[in-house]
């Protein structure tokens, strides 16, 4: 076509048509982020930079013209209180018991899955039920089922008595919060697990099995390190998931024998209790708590992010 | 296959129906008690013979003003916030997968950090700008958080998907005549709706199932999504909560979730492996 006048700049157009492609490409593709960007940045980073001034304050919603700066006093009233430390340390136990219990169940429920000739789709679409479900449903269903006037988990366990009252004490209401927690997320936990299993190469799995290696040096030495990345997303996605811990607290016990977490802690202040400034500054340090959950797990587990992006 | 493996991945599958239907089949079942055999206490999984109420509970329920708000705000807010979110994470994603830009890590990051943000810690700020811009308690006031907190979700599941399409497909079809809009909506178009599909039922899945903006953005029954009045239902008396209206109620707020499990099942599971995993 217009090949026949070009020969003569042939040494520098392809370049400058590159650039000025590159240039457009670039534009093109900011374009198209922005307005996702702009969003997410919307709801997200502004509110938390207002958390962050909002925390200096003495400021409260029943008296919202006395707003005093207090400079970092509501910090060290938090950290000084030992509700906010108790909180932390139930949310931390909630998240290590569930995320420990999910990841044992859930790889079960993958390799069953994996292996599952009959009946595929029929499991594949039960195990999206508890996945879908409303998390506060969940709550419900587990609520009255452990209840000792309407429930049957009393009359099913044994050793357990007919009017023993789940909610009525500490360690018997965290389990039952953590029985619908673990029932609702096991699903997305198998299925990501799942997808990591059939990265297993079965060449190889056939090959440790000609050599003479038994079930459990085939799951140790082959399965499980084959499918390191999915399991460690699966942890981090899972483990900063149930440090967020809410509904089901909020359903089930509302937070009641010392069952409560930072989340429920924070929204007690800033919404039933309208105190912004300190509500904001527990914020902020759910924030920091997460952050720093995701950093450790990230570090301790070598955690590959960029294969979480799908980029490795 | 051997014997042994074959017993124990029936017994397995056995273990996951189980496991995920009960709990499911429990509520149903708790839904047909009647309400005085509720108050008076009825343990035991099945209703008794006495104690079974028909569909007297759905009925009530339905006929709740507040509940069928809450119905049609849940499913209004969803639907909304959904397409509009699927909109914007398309182009992003688009963007993502095919051009190279700079910037494209930091909304990746962007991205990964939301998914992973404590949303209680923006309850607090939001609520305070919410009444003060006049969004408090309104529809748009839940779609704006809905849409940011499903984004991220949605830009991953669709970049994935978006991978893997044959792109040079569309320059084929110009090649062979086409125009450029013919050959992006007759050839990419086709290719990529699996995807968008698959990211907006995600995403309808999060926004139907929050809570947290549900209670805290919204006071009355205009805005309020059926989580949050699910769980303020306390019917007549606030120490006693009517177990059996409350279980027909959320048996009626799962029923889209099985419809849409129960069409969609393939692609619900490959959207979420997709954008999560792939060493």
């Amino acid at each position: 076509m217009s090949t026949t006048i070009a020969p003569r700049q042939e040494t520098s157009a392809p370049r400058q048509e590159a650039s000025d492609r590159a240039v457009a490409e670039n534009s093109l593709g900011r374009k198209l982020v922005a307005p996702a960007l702009v969003l997410m940045l919307l709801v997200t980073a502004f509110p938390m930079l207002r958390a962050l001034w909002l925390s200096l304050f003495d400021y409260s919603l029943t008296a919202p013209d006395d707003q005093k700066f207090i400079g970092l006093t509501n910090y060290v009233t938090a950290l000084t209180d030992p509700l906010f430390w108790s909180t932390t340390l139930n949310t931390v136990f909630i998240m290590v018991v569930t995320v420990a219990v999910e990841l044992v169940i859930g790889f079960i429920f993958a390799m069953v899955m994996h292996r599952v000739i009959f009946a595929r789709g029929v499991i594949r679409t039960s195990i999206l039920i508890p996945y879908g479900i409303i998390t506060v449903v969940s709550g419900f269903a587990w609520q009255f089922a452990f209840s000792n006037t309407n429930g049957f988990i009393n009359g099913w366990l044994p050793l357990i008595e007919d009017n023993f009252n789940w909610f009525g004490e500490y360690g018997s209401a965290m389990a039952a919060i953590m029985v619908s927690e673990i029932w609702k997320t096991t699903p997305f936990m198998s299925l990501l697990l799942l997808a990591g299993l059939a990265q297993v190469s079965e060449d190889m799995l056939e090959a440790a099995q000609v050599d003479g290696a038994s079930w459990w040096q085939r799951l140790w030495k082959v399965i499980l390190p084959n499918m390191r990345s999915a399991i460690m997303v699966a942890v981090l996605f899972r483990a900063l998931d149930a440090y967020r811990i809410f509904d089901n607290i909020f359903v089930m016990t509302a937070g009641a024998q010392g069952t409560e977490s930072v989340s429920f802690l924070t929204y007690r202040q800033v919404i039933e209790q309208f105190q912004l400034g300190i509500g904001s500054a527990l914020s902020v340090l759910l924030f920091i708590s997460v952050l720093i959950v995701a950093f450790v797990i990230v570090k301790v587990f070598r955690v590959d992010l960029a294969s979480a992006r799908q980029e490795g | 296959m051997k014997l042994k493996t074959r017993i124990g991945v029936i017994l397995g599958g056995l273990l996951i129906l189980t496991w995920c239907l009960l709990p499911v089949a429990w509520i149903i079942s708790l839904s047909f008690k009647s309400q005085k055999s509720v108050t008076e206490g009825s343990p035991g999984f099945l209703p008794t013979e006495a104690g079974f109420a028909g569909w007297e509970n759905y009925t009530s329920v339905l006929e709740n003003e507040q509940f069928r708000r809450a119905i049609f705000n849940s499913i209004g807010i969803s639907l909304i916030a959904t397409l509009l979110s699927v909109i914007l994470a398309t182009l992003a994603a688009y963007a993502i997968a095919r051009l190279e830009f700079k910037g494209k890590k930091f909304v990746l990051t962007t991205a990964l950090v939301i998914a992973m943000f404590p949303v209680v810690s923006l309850v607090g700020p939001l609520f305070d700008v919410w009444r003060s811009i006049g969004i408090y308690d309104t529809w748009i006031g839940l779609i704006i958080p809905y849409m940011s907190f499903t984004l991220p979700l949605a830009i991953w599941t669709l970049s994935a998907f978006f991978r893997e399409i044959p792109w040079e497909m569309e320059q084929a079809a110009q090649v062979d005549g086409a125009t450029s809009w013919q050959a992006f909506r007759k050839v990419i178009v086709p290719l990529a709706a699996p995807g968008v599909f698959t990211a907006a039922i995600l995403t309808f899945f999060f926004a139907w199932n929050d809570f947290v903006f549900g209670i805290s953005l919204t006071s009355t029954e205009s805005a309020r999504p059926i989580p949050a009045a699910l769980s303020f239902f306390v019917g007549a008396d606030p120490f006693n909560r009517p177990a059996s209206l409350l279980a027909a109620g959320a048996v009626v707020s799962t029923i889209p979730i099985v419809i849409i499990v129960l069409l969609f099942q393939r692609k619900i599971v490959a959207g979420l492996t997709s954008g999560a995993v792939k060493g």
